[in-house]
Protein backbone atom coordinates (compact mmCIF):
# COMPACT_ATOMS: atom_id res chain seq x y z
CA UNK A 1 0.00 0.00 0.00
CA UNK A 2 1.23 3.52 -0.77
CA UNK A 3 2.67 5.58 1.86
CA UNK A 4 2.86 9.25 1.48
CA UNK A 5 3.29 12.74 3.31
CA UNK A 6 1.78 15.99 2.50
CA UNK A 7 3.65 19.41 2.93
CA UNK A 8 1.10 22.24 2.77
CA UNK A 9 2.85 25.02 1.70
CA UNK A 10 2.42 27.46 4.66
CA UNK A 11 4.15 24.75 6.69
CA UNK A 12 7.92 25.05 5.09
CA UNK A 13 10.64 27.16 6.17
CA UNK A 14 10.58 30.75 5.68
CA UNK A 15 13.37 32.83 5.84
CA UNK A 16 13.58 36.93 4.68
CA UNK A 17 17.05 38.64 4.44
CA UNK A 18 15.33 41.50 2.31
CA UNK A 19 17.20 40.75 -0.67
CA UNK A 20 16.57 37.20 -0.70
CA UNK A 21 13.19 35.11 0.32
CA UNK A 22 13.34 31.76 0.92
CA UNK A 23 10.83 28.90 1.66
CA UNK A 24 12.51 25.59 2.77
CA UNK A 25 10.56 22.61 2.01
CA UNK A 26 13.44 20.61 4.49
CA UNK A 27 15.36 21.77 7.09
CA UNK A 28 18.12 24.39 5.65
CA UNK A 29 20.20 27.31 7.01
CA UNK A 30 18.64 28.25 10.46
CA UNK A 31 15.30 26.71 9.74
CA UNK A 32 15.57 23.37 11.89
CA UNK A 33 12.84 20.81 11.83
CA UNK A 34 13.55 17.13 12.53
CA UNK A 35 10.13 15.85 10.44
CA UNK A 36 11.46 17.97 7.56
CA UNK A 37 14.75 16.23 6.84
CA UNK A 38 14.57 15.08 3.60
CA UNK A 39 12.20 12.69 1.51
CA UNK A 40 14.95 9.77 0.94
CA UNK A 41 17.94 11.03 -0.78
CA UNK A 42 16.00 14.34 -1.73
CA UNK A 43 17.57 16.80 0.83
CA UNK A 44 16.66 20.44 -0.45
CA UNK A 45 13.64 21.85 -1.87
CA UNK A 46 14.17 25.80 -1.45
CA UNK A 47 11.54 28.11 -3.70
CA UNK A 48 13.57 31.18 -3.49
CA UNK A 49 13.27 34.64 -4.99
CA UNK A 50 16.12 37.04 -5.18
CA UNK A 51 15.94 40.64 -6.09
CA UNK A 52 17.31 43.04 -9.01
CA UNK A 53 21.06 43.12 -8.64
CA UNK A 54 21.55 40.79 -5.80
CA UNK A 55 22.69 37.25 -5.25
CA UNK A 56 25.08 34.56 -3.57
CA UNK A 57 28.23 35.81 -2.79
CA UNK A 58 30.90 32.92 -3.68
CA UNK A 59 30.25 29.84 -1.16
CA UNK A 60 31.37 25.97 -0.90
CA UNK A 61 29.54 22.87 -1.76
CA UNK A 62 30.92 19.81 -1.39
CA UNK A 63 29.17 15.93 -1.85
CA UNK A 64 25.80 17.27 -3.20
CA UNK A 65 23.84 17.05 -6.53
CA UNK A 66 22.52 20.66 -6.94
CA UNK A 67 19.56 21.35 -9.24
CA UNK A 68 18.91 24.80 -10.35
CA UNK A 69 15.38 25.41 -12.26
CA UNK A 70 14.79 29.11 -12.87
CA UNK A 71 10.89 29.80 -12.57
CA UNK A 72 11.05 33.88 -13.32
CA UNK A 73 13.94 35.87 -14.39
CA UNK A 74 17.71 34.56 -15.01
CA UNK A 75 20.64 33.34 -12.89
CA UNK A 76 24.90 33.78 -13.42
CA UNK A 77 26.55 31.23 -12.19
CA UNK A 78 30.19 31.66 -12.03
CA UNK A 79 32.19 28.35 -10.17
CA UNK A 80 35.54 27.00 -9.22
CA UNK A 81 36.10 25.35 -12.32
CA UNK A 82 36.08 28.80 -14.63
CA UNK A 83 32.04 28.19 -15.38
CA UNK A 84 30.27 31.24 -16.42
CA UNK A 85 26.98 30.79 -17.14
CA UNK A 86 23.69 32.30 -17.28
CA UNK A 87 20.38 29.95 -16.46
CA UNK A 88 17.66 31.01 -18.09
CA UNK A 89 13.84 30.67 -17.58
CA UNK A 90 13.67 27.56 -19.40
CA UNK A 91 16.91 26.19 -18.36
CA UNK A 92 17.85 23.42 -15.60
CA UNK A 93 21.52 23.02 -14.32
CA UNK A 94 22.80 19.95 -12.69
CA UNK A 95 26.07 20.40 -10.51
CA UNK A 96 28.05 17.92 -9.21
CA UNK A 97 29.66 19.17 -5.77
CA UNK A 98 31.77 15.80 -5.53
CA UNK A 99 35.31 16.97 -3.65
CA UNK A 100 34.41 20.48 -3.46
CA UNK A 101 33.27 23.53 -5.79
CA UNK A 102 33.02 27.00 -4.88
CA UNK A 103 31.05 29.44 -6.68
CA UNK A 104 28.25 32.63 -6.60
CA UNK A 105 24.65 32.57 -8.29
CA UNK A 106 23.78 36.26 -8.86
CA UNK A 107 20.84 38.29 -10.25
CA UNK A 108 22.14 40.19 -13.02
CA UNK A 109 18.71 42.17 -14.23
CA UNK A 110 19.14 45.51 -12.99
CA UNK A 111 14.90 45.55 -12.50
CA UNK A 112 13.73 42.26 -12.51
CA UNK A 113 13.78 39.90 -9.72
CA UNK A 114 14.36 36.34 -10.31
CA UNK A 115 12.66 33.53 -8.49
CA UNK A 116 13.85 29.48 -9.03
CA UNK A 117 14.44 26.22 -7.25
CA UNK A 118 17.65 25.16 -5.70
CA UNK A 119 16.81 21.08 -5.22
CA UNK A 120 19.58 19.30 -3.83
CA UNK A 121 20.18 15.35 -3.97
CA UNK A 122 22.47 13.20 -1.82
CA UNK A 123 24.93 11.73 -4.51
CA UNK A 124 24.90 7.70 -4.61
CA UNK A 125 28.78 8.50 -5.06
CA UNK A 126 30.92 10.68 -2.79
CA UNK A 127 33.99 12.64 -3.73
CA UNK A 128 33.33 12.60 -7.82
CA UNK A 129 35.14 15.60 -9.77
CA UNK A 130 33.34 18.30 -9.95
CA UNK A 131 31.14 19.16 -12.77
CA UNK A 132 28.18 20.37 -14.27
CA UNK A 133 25.52 20.40 -16.95
CA UNK A 134 23.29 22.36 -18.17
CA UNK A 135 20.21 22.96 -20.43
CA UNK A 136 17.88 24.83 -22.63
CA UNK A 137 14.49 23.11 -22.53
CA UNK A 138 11.47 23.09 -24.95
CA UNK A 139 8.65 24.59 -23.29
CA UNK A 140 6.43 22.73 -25.71
CA UNK A 141 7.51 19.12 -24.45
CA UNK A 142 5.59 19.71 -20.87
CA UNK A 143 2.27 20.88 -22.39
CA UNK A 144 -0.40 17.93 -21.49
CA UNK A 145 3.09 15.42 -21.28
CA UNK A 146 5.82 14.74 -19.15
CA UNK A 147 8.85 16.23 -20.07
CA UNK A 148 11.85 14.46 -18.56
CA UNK A 149 14.73 17.28 -17.75
CA UNK A 150 17.13 15.09 -14.96
CA UNK A 151 17.89 11.25 -15.38
CA UNK A 152 20.92 9.26 -14.00
CA UNK A 153 22.13 8.78 -17.28
CA UNK A 154 24.23 11.18 -19.40
CA UNK A 155 22.47 9.69 -22.52
CA UNK A 156 19.21 9.92 -21.81
CA UNK A 157 16.75 13.33 -22.13
CA UNK A 158 17.27 16.21 -19.45
CA UNK A 159 21.03 17.07 -17.25
CA UNK A 160 21.97 14.13 -15.26
CA UNK A 161 23.17 13.61 -11.79
CA UNK A 162 25.07 10.72 -9.75
CA UNK A 163 21.79 9.44 -8.14
CA UNK A 164 19.42 6.93 -9.52
CA UNK A 165 16.68 9.98 -9.82
CA UNK A 166 14.45 11.66 -12.37
CA UNK A 167 12.68 14.62 -12.11
CA UNK A 168 9.77 15.19 -14.86
CA UNK A 169 7.97 18.82 -15.66
CA UNK A 170 4.18 18.86 -16.77
CA UNK A 171 2.34 21.76 -17.86
CA UNK A 172 -1.38 20.32 -17.80
CA UNK A 173 -4.61 22.30 -18.93
CA UNK A 174 -7.50 21.76 -16.53
CA UNK A 175 -8.52 18.28 -17.09
CA UNK A 176 -5.88 16.74 -18.06
CA UNK A 177 -4.68 13.39 -16.53
CA UNK A 178 -1.45 11.48 -16.95
CA UNK A 179 -0.03 8.23 -14.86
CA UNK A 180 3.47 8.00 -13.28
CA UNK A 181 5.19 4.93 -13.49
CA UNK A 182 8.16 4.67 -10.68
CA UNK A 183 11.36 3.86 -12.82
CA UNK A 184 13.37 3.09 -10.00
CA UNK A 185 13.20 -0.10 -7.69
CA UNK A 186 12.89 1.10 -3.92
CA UNK A 187 12.60 4.94 -5.35
CA UNK A 188 9.51 7.33 -4.05
CA UNK A 189 8.35 10.88 -5.70
CA UNK A 190 8.08 13.94 -4.28
CA UNK A 191 6.09 16.26 -6.70
CA UNK A 192 5.85 19.99 -6.08
CA UNK A 193 2.52 22.36 -6.97
CA UNK A 194 4.45 25.43 -9.41
CA UNK A 195 1.17 26.79 -10.24
CA UNK A 196 -2.76 25.82 -9.80
CA UNK A 197 -4.52 22.88 -8.35
CA UNK A 198 -3.23 19.07 -9.10
CA UNK A 199 -4.88 15.85 -7.45
CA UNK A 200 -2.42 12.82 -7.18
CA UNK A 201 -4.77 10.06 -6.69
CA UNK A 202 -7.28 11.87 -4.28
CA UNK A 203 -5.06 13.91 -2.56
CA UNK A 204 -5.56 18.02 -3.73
CA UNK A 205 -2.57 19.68 -3.89
CA UNK A 206 -2.52 23.64 -4.39
CA UNK A 207 -0.15 25.80 -5.16
CA UNK A 208 3.58 25.22 -3.82
CA UNK A 209 2.18 22.85 -1.58
CA UNK A 210 4.68 19.25 -1.72
CA UNK A 211 3.53 15.36 -1.41
CA UNK A 212 5.68 12.58 -1.40
CA UNK A 213 4.47 8.92 -1.71
CA UNK A 214 6.34 5.86 -2.10
CA UNK A 215 6.22 2.62 -1.84
CA UNK A 216 3.79 2.29 -4.64
CA UNK A 217 4.50 1.38 -8.04
CA UNK A 218 2.37 3.91 -9.73
CA UNK A 219 0.29 6.95 -9.59
CA UNK A 220 -2.17 9.21 -11.45
CA UNK A 221 -2.07 13.20 -11.51
CA UNK A 222 -4.66 15.12 -12.45
CA UNK A 223 -5.19 18.55 -13.20
CA UNK A 224 -7.81 20.45 -11.43
CA UNK A 225 -6.92 23.84 -12.70
CA UNK A 226 -4.17 24.57 -15.17
CA UNK A 227 -1.45 23.35 -13.70
CA UNK A 228 2.28 23.47 -13.22
CA UNK A 229 4.51 20.87 -11.10
CA UNK A 230 7.44 19.00 -11.05
CA UNK A 231 8.23 15.91 -9.93
CA UNK A 232 11.28 14.27 -8.27
CA UNK A 233 11.54 10.79 -8.41
CA UNK A 234 14.52 9.37 -6.12
CA UNK A 235 15.62 6.73 -3.74
CA UNK A 236 13.78 6.57 -0.76
CA UNK A 237 17.33 4.77 0.97
CA UNK A 238 21.01 5.54 1.24
CA UNK B 1 30.20 25.26 28.14
CA UNK B 2 30.04 25.42 24.62
CA UNK B 3 29.87 21.98 23.00
CA UNK B 4 33.24 20.97 21.08
CA UNK B 5 32.63 19.72 17.25
CA UNK B 6 35.71 18.89 15.32
CA UNK B 7 35.01 18.85 11.66
CA UNK B 8 37.72 16.85 9.39
CA UNK B 9 37.72 17.77 5.50
CA UNK B 10 40.32 17.39 3.12
CA UNK B 11 39.50 21.03 1.19
CA UNK B 12 41.51 23.28 2.98
CA UNK B 13 39.24 26.63 2.24
CA UNK B 14 36.15 24.49 2.77
CA UNK B 15 36.82 22.98 5.73
CA UNK B 16 37.79 26.52 7.16
CA UNK B 17 34.03 27.87 6.35
CA UNK B 18 32.95 24.52 8.25
CA UNK B 19 34.97 25.77 11.13
CA UNK B 20 33.42 29.39 10.60
CA UNK B 21 29.83 28.23 10.67
CA UNK B 22 30.19 26.28 13.25
CA UNK B 23 31.56 29.11 15.31
CA UNK B 24 28.77 31.17 14.51
CA UNK B 25 27.02 29.76 16.73
CA UNK B 26 27.31 30.95 20.43
CA UNK B 27 27.13 27.43 21.98
CA UNK B 28 29.20 25.74 19.65
CA UNK B 29 32.97 25.36 19.27
CA UNK B 30 34.33 24.14 16.55
CA UNK B 31 38.32 23.14 15.34
CA UNK B 32 38.86 22.01 12.12
CA UNK B 33 41.46 18.86 11.03
CA UNK B 34 43.02 18.47 7.49
CA UNK B 35 45.13 15.40 7.74
CA UNK B 36 44.13 11.74 9.67
CA UNK B 37 47.45 12.48 12.26
CA UNK B 38 46.27 15.92 13.30
CA UNK B 39 42.37 14.77 13.29
CA UNK B 40 43.34 11.57 15.91
CA UNK B 41 45.73 14.38 18.16
CA UNK B 42 43.18 17.01 18.62
CA UNK B 43 40.46 13.98 19.38
CA UNK B 44 42.65 12.75 21.90
CA UNK B 45 43.44 15.82 23.19
CA UNK B 46 39.95 17.10 23.86
CA UNK B 47 36.13 15.79 24.54
CA UNK B 48 34.92 16.34 21.43
CA UNK B 49 31.24 15.44 21.28
CA UNK B 50 30.71 15.26 17.53
CA UNK B 51 33.12 14.60 14.79
CA UNK B 52 32.19 15.97 11.26
CA UNK B 53 33.65 14.37 8.30
CA UNK B 54 33.78 16.66 5.58
CA UNK B 55 34.32 16.37 1.75
CA UNK B 56 37.32 14.63 0.47
CA UNK B 57 38.12 11.90 2.95
CA UNK B 58 39.19 8.35 1.16
CA UNK B 59 37.50 5.28 2.66
CA UNK B 60 39.89 3.77 4.19
CA UNK B 61 41.08 6.54 6.71
CA UNK B 62 37.32 7.10 7.27
CA UNK B 63 37.17 3.12 8.67
CA UNK B 64 40.58 3.76 10.52
CA UNK B 65 39.46 7.11 12.07
CA UNK B 66 35.85 5.77 13.10
CA UNK B 67 37.65 3.03 14.51
CA UNK B 68 39.90 4.84 16.52
CA UNK B 69 37.49 7.46 17.54
CA UNK B 70 35.35 4.79 18.93
CA UNK B 71 38.16 3.75 20.62
CA UNK B 72 39.26 6.71 22.59
CA UNK B 73 35.63 8.27 23.10
CA UNK B 74 32.47 5.83 22.15
CA UNK B 75 30.41 8.86 23.44
CA UNK B 76 31.44 11.17 20.69
CA UNK B 77 28.72 11.39 17.58
CA UNK B 78 30.15 11.01 14.30
CA UNK B 79 28.16 12.92 11.32
CA UNK B 80 28.61 12.74 7.54
CA UNK B 81 28.51 16.44 7.48
CA UNK B 82 27.21 16.80 3.58
CA UNK B 83 27.51 20.01 1.34
CA UNK B 84 30.46 21.51 2.37
CA UNK B 85 28.98 23.86 4.35
CA UNK B 86 26.19 25.58 3.18
CA UNK B 87 22.18 25.07 4.66
CA UNK B 88 22.82 21.52 5.74
CA UNK B 89 25.27 21.91 9.02
CA UNK B 90 23.09 23.17 11.63
CA UNK B 91 20.76 20.46 11.21
CA UNK B 92 23.36 17.77 11.11
CA UNK B 93 24.37 19.11 14.63
CA UNK B 94 21.32 19.54 16.24
CA UNK B 95 20.63 16.04 14.84
CA UNK B 96 23.19 14.43 16.52
CA UNK B 97 22.51 16.32 19.69
CA UNK B 98 19.44 15.00 19.68
CA UNK B 99 20.81 11.48 19.65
Amino acid sequence: MAHTVLHKAETRGHASHGWLDSYHSFSFSSYYNPERMNFGVLRVLNDDTVDAGMGFGKHPHDNMEIISIPLEGDLEHKDSMNNVAVIKNGDIQAMSAGTGIYHSEYNKDREQRVKFLQIWVYPNKKNVEPRYDQITLNLDDRHNKLQQILSPNPDDEGVWIHQNAWFHLGKFDKGISTDYAIKGKGNGVYLFVLSGDVKVNDQLLNTRDGYGIWDTDKFTIAAETDAEFLLMEVPMEF
Amino acid sequence: MKIKILALGRHPEILQTVVRLINNNPEWEGMGANTDDEAVLLFSAQAFKIVLLCGGIEPDSENSLRATFNALNPDAIIVQHYGGGSGLLSAEIYQALAK
